[in-house]
Formats: structure tokens, sequence, C-alpha cells
């Protein structure tokens, strides 16, 4: 352990819901994306899933929200280290898309991707089972368009950067194929509990 | 755009992703000891640190790292810092820190660090708000925001480069200015609350930005933004109304 001279930090409450190495935002919202926050009216906005699955198919906003809704209560974790307690989302679970594609057996990986062209990678199996969704509302209201508005990928167990803001569409694979930030030597998965924040951690 | 995408194995990235520009994803992983070897007060709330880095495998005009302090019983604080000084600096970087209220790794720079501490830093990291050096440049920062701009005007300088480079950077007064004294004929500081004399005060607005496009380079530019995220989402949106495309903007928010 490389002891810092004279540093003692804050003190410290001990929070088992804080991964290690990151810190409490409070209210805190930081905004982090590389690019230009776009203008997309829900009536523009559209969901892809095609890839290795039956059934390919894209949503409009319409179509999206007749599907049986569904909320997420509980932590985000960004890899830039501050968390986030106590975040309310609302949307639609991505088991719900999946049941209509119907995803292949070879299926393995995915590739999501946005709007503004942004791309992250995640295994399949983290987008299912009830732990992914598409989020359209924040504490109740309309997500704001610098967080992801109108739509976002929502993958809270893992580093933020895996929920792709102004989401566009996930294509399945049968490999990884690393997205954004990965390319940028990011970590292909980003576990926040096993601080997998750059590639080789 | 969906359409596009429907073909193919996989979605292009629209905006610029820098294949051109090599990351070591080995360099980023390791943590290794920066040792503080001199401080240069830049304006009374931020400060330039220098370290010795015998490790440092090198970066790009742009790049960041993350640093981390460790307490005694073990906790740790990590931080992102964009990298001040110019590549070709072997064995030394600088980071320029402003002194954040309350802040508890700022703070720590700020009021206890002097040389010979050592702390411990993993990067260069994010190839992405990168400059290499190839394409003419319009960078737009607020704050320390300057701080990875600077890099590049130091690098270009460094060089003798001579492809266009222009920097537009805000700060709410002359005091504010960090690097004031470095600045040359590539640099516009934009005053938001207090000016020298004959200057105007007010925020950076399409008046700053329009010559730079009536008399931009032909190919146009590569625009870099950097600050606070309501500095980034402003300033971006002043470019693309002047018309820069928005797969040429590269953002990097302090949060
Ligand atoms: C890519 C990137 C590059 C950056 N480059 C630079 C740079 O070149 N120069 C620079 O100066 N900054 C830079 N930053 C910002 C930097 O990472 C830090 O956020 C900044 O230095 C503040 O850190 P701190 O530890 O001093 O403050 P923190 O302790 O993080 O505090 C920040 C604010 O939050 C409050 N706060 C946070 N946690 C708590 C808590 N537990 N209890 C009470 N209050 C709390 C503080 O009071 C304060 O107002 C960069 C950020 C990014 C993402």
């Amino acid at each position: 352990m490389n002891v810092t001279r004279g540093f003692t930090g804050r003190p410290r409450v001990v929070n088992a819901g804080l991964p290690p190495g990151q810190y409490d935002a409070g209210d805190d919202w930081p905004v982090l994306s590389a690019e230009v926050t776009p203008d997309l009216a829900p009536a523009d906005w559209t969901f892809r899933v095609d890839g290795l699955v039956e059934a390919p198919r894209t949503w409009d906003w319409d179509e999206a929200h007749a599907l049986p809704g569904s909320a997420y209560e509980g932590d985000i974790h960004c890899v830039t280290s501050w968390s986030k307690f106590g975040v309310r989302f609302g949307g639609v679970s991505l088991d719900a898309f999946f049941d209509v594609v119907r995803p292949r057996p070879s299926a393995t990986h995915v590739l999501a991707y946005s709007h503004t062209g942004y791309t992250t990678n995640l295994p399949l199996a983290d987008l299912t089972g009830g732990r992914a969704w598409i989020a359209w509302e924040y504490g109740g209201k309309p997500l704001a368009a610098e967080h992801g508005g109108p739509a976002r990928l929502l993958v809270p167990h893992l580093y933020f950067w895996k929920s792709a803001k102004w989401i566009a569409g996930l294509r399945l694979l049968d490999q990884d194929e690393p997205g954004f930030w990965e390319q940028n030597g990011y970590h292909a998965r980003g576990n926040p509990w096993q601080e997998q924040r750059y590639s080789g951690d | 755009m969906t359409e596009n995408l429907a073909s193919g194995t996989r979605p292009e990235t629209r905006f610029a992703v820098p294949g051109r520009i090599a990351v070591s994803n080995r360099a980023a992983a390791v943590w290794q000891t920066a040792t503080l070897t001199e401080i240069r007060r830049e304006t009374p709330h931020a400060a330039t640190f220098r370290f010795a880095t015998p490790a440092w495998a090198g970066h790009l005009p742009g790049q960041h790292l993350m640093l981390r302090l460790t307490a005694g019983d073990g906790y740790t604080a990590q931080r992102h810092y964009s990298i001040a000084s110019a590549p070709d600096d072997a064995g030394h970087i600088e980071l320029t820190l402003d002194h954040v209220d309350g802040g508890e790794v700022s703070g720590w720079f700020h009021t206890v660090a002097r040389p010979g501490d050592e702390v411990e830093v993993r990067g260069p990291l994010s190839g992405f708000f990168a400059w290499p050096g190839d394409r003419p440049a319009l960078l737009i920062g607020a704050g320390s925001g300057v701080v990875p701009l600077m890099s590049m005007v130091r690098h270009r300088r460094a060089r003798g480069l001579d492809v266009p480079l222009r920097l537009l950077v805000s700060a709410r007064g002359p005091q504010e200015l960090i690097y004031a004294r470095e600045y040359g004929a590539e640099t516009t500081p934009v005053f938001t609350r207090s000016a020298p004399e004959g200057a105007p005060v007010g925020r950076l607005d399409a008046g700053h930005v329009a010559p730079l496009f009536a008399d931009g380079p032909a190919g146009g530019w590569e625009a870099y933004v950097c600050g606070s995220n309501a500095f980034a989402e402003h300033a971006s949106r002043l470019l693309v109304e002047a018309g820069q495309p928005v797969d040429r903007i590269r953002i990097e928010r302090y949060g």
C-alpha cells in the first residue's frame, strides 16, 4: 500500500452499497458523454433489435410504450467513480423486446448503439432476466436529453457507460466486439463490484 | 439512420473515433508512482503540479489519467485529471488542478502537497479526446477545461507544426485565466465577469465562433470542447449552429 503523506480523506461512513473506489454523488448527477447532446424528439426515436434473432424488428415510441411497463429502483455506478443511490427509472424491460425478436441460441453478445453513433458491447446474459431496461422516465419525469432522453439503455449492475444514451438499437452477435469506450481502453464487461474499469483490470 | 445500420455486421460509429490513435491498454491498467517535483501557481484557485514519472509510456495531447491518493487506513480516492504537458516531456507530466471547495483530492494538493510527495497514476486514458497534431484544431475551453487543450497548444509549439490551431478560452476574469502568460496569437480569451481595460465582458457567443468559420481551414476543423457540463452544452451548440458537423466535435466534460 502506497500511503500518501498527509492524506486522510473525508470522514467515512461505511456504506455496503458502495462498490470499491466509488463515492456517493448525493443529489448530483454528472453528465459524461463525448458527443454533442442530440435534439431527438420522441416522434423521431426508434429502437431496433436485430442480428442473431428470429424476427428482427424496429419499434417506434408508441409501439415501445405499448409493451408492459417496468421500473428500476436502485443504484447506479459510473466508472469516473461516482455512484448514485436510490434512483428510479421507468421504461420497459429488455426481456419484453427479446420475447418478440427471439434471440437465436448462437447469440452470445450484444452491440448496443445510439442515435449519435456511440456503441458499447455487452454479454447477452447481462441484458436478460429482468436486469436491463429501455428507460424513458427518471424520478417520474421524462428522461432529460443530457441523460439520454428520450430513451436510454439501462444496465444498472454494470458501470454506466454500458447504459448507452439515446439508444437506437441492439445487434445480437456470436462474439464480443468492443464498442466506443472499449476500443479506447475500457473494460469489456465493466462490473463495478470487481472494479473492471480498464482493459486488463 | 437505423436504416443504414440494418445491413453489415456491426453498426458504424458515426462520430469519428480516431482509428489513427493507438492507445496502450496495458499502460492504462497499471498503477505507477508519480513523484511531485514542482508546484507552480497559475491563478488564485489553480496550480500546476509537475511530477517525475519514469515509467510513463507517453501520451497524446488531450488525454487524461486516473490519480489515486491512499490514506493510512487503506482508504483511497481516485479522480481523473487531464494532462497539461506536451508529450515530448520525457519522464515528466504536469497536471493543473482547480482548488474545489471541500474537495478531497484537490484539497490535498492545494493545502498539503509538497515536492517529494508520491501519488499513484494510471494512464494515459481515452484516445477519443486526443489531438495528434495532424488536422486543423479548434479548441474551446472554460476554467480548468483549458488543461487538455493547453497540452495541444504546447505540442504544436514544441513540434513547430504549422497545422492551423485556434483556442477560445473562457475565464471569469484576467486573474482566473489559467496559463495567461503562455498564450499567443492562436488564443482568444473570453472574460465573463471582468476584463482588462478596453476588452468586452460577456459569455462566449456566436460572435466569437463565427470568424473562425468565416476564415477557417479548407477541410474544416476538428473541434475539441472541454469544461463543465453546462459550458460543454453551450459551446457545442454554438459550434453546431456555426456549421460544425456533430461528428467532428469531441467533448470532455468534467462532470
Ligand atoms: C476526464 C476528466 C478530466 C479532468 N481534468 C481535470 C483537470 O485537468 N483539472 C481539474 O482541476 N479537474 C479536472 N477534473 C475534475 C476532477 O476529476 C475532480 O472532479 C476535481 O478535482 C474535484 O475533486 P476533489 O476530490 O477535489 O473534489 P470532491 O471531493 O470530489 O468534491 C467535489 C464536490 O462534491 C462535493 N462532495 C463530493 N463528495 C462529497 C462527500 N462525500 N462529502 C461532502 N461533499 C462531497 C464537494 O464538496 C465538492 O463540492 C477532470 C474530470 C474528468 C472527468
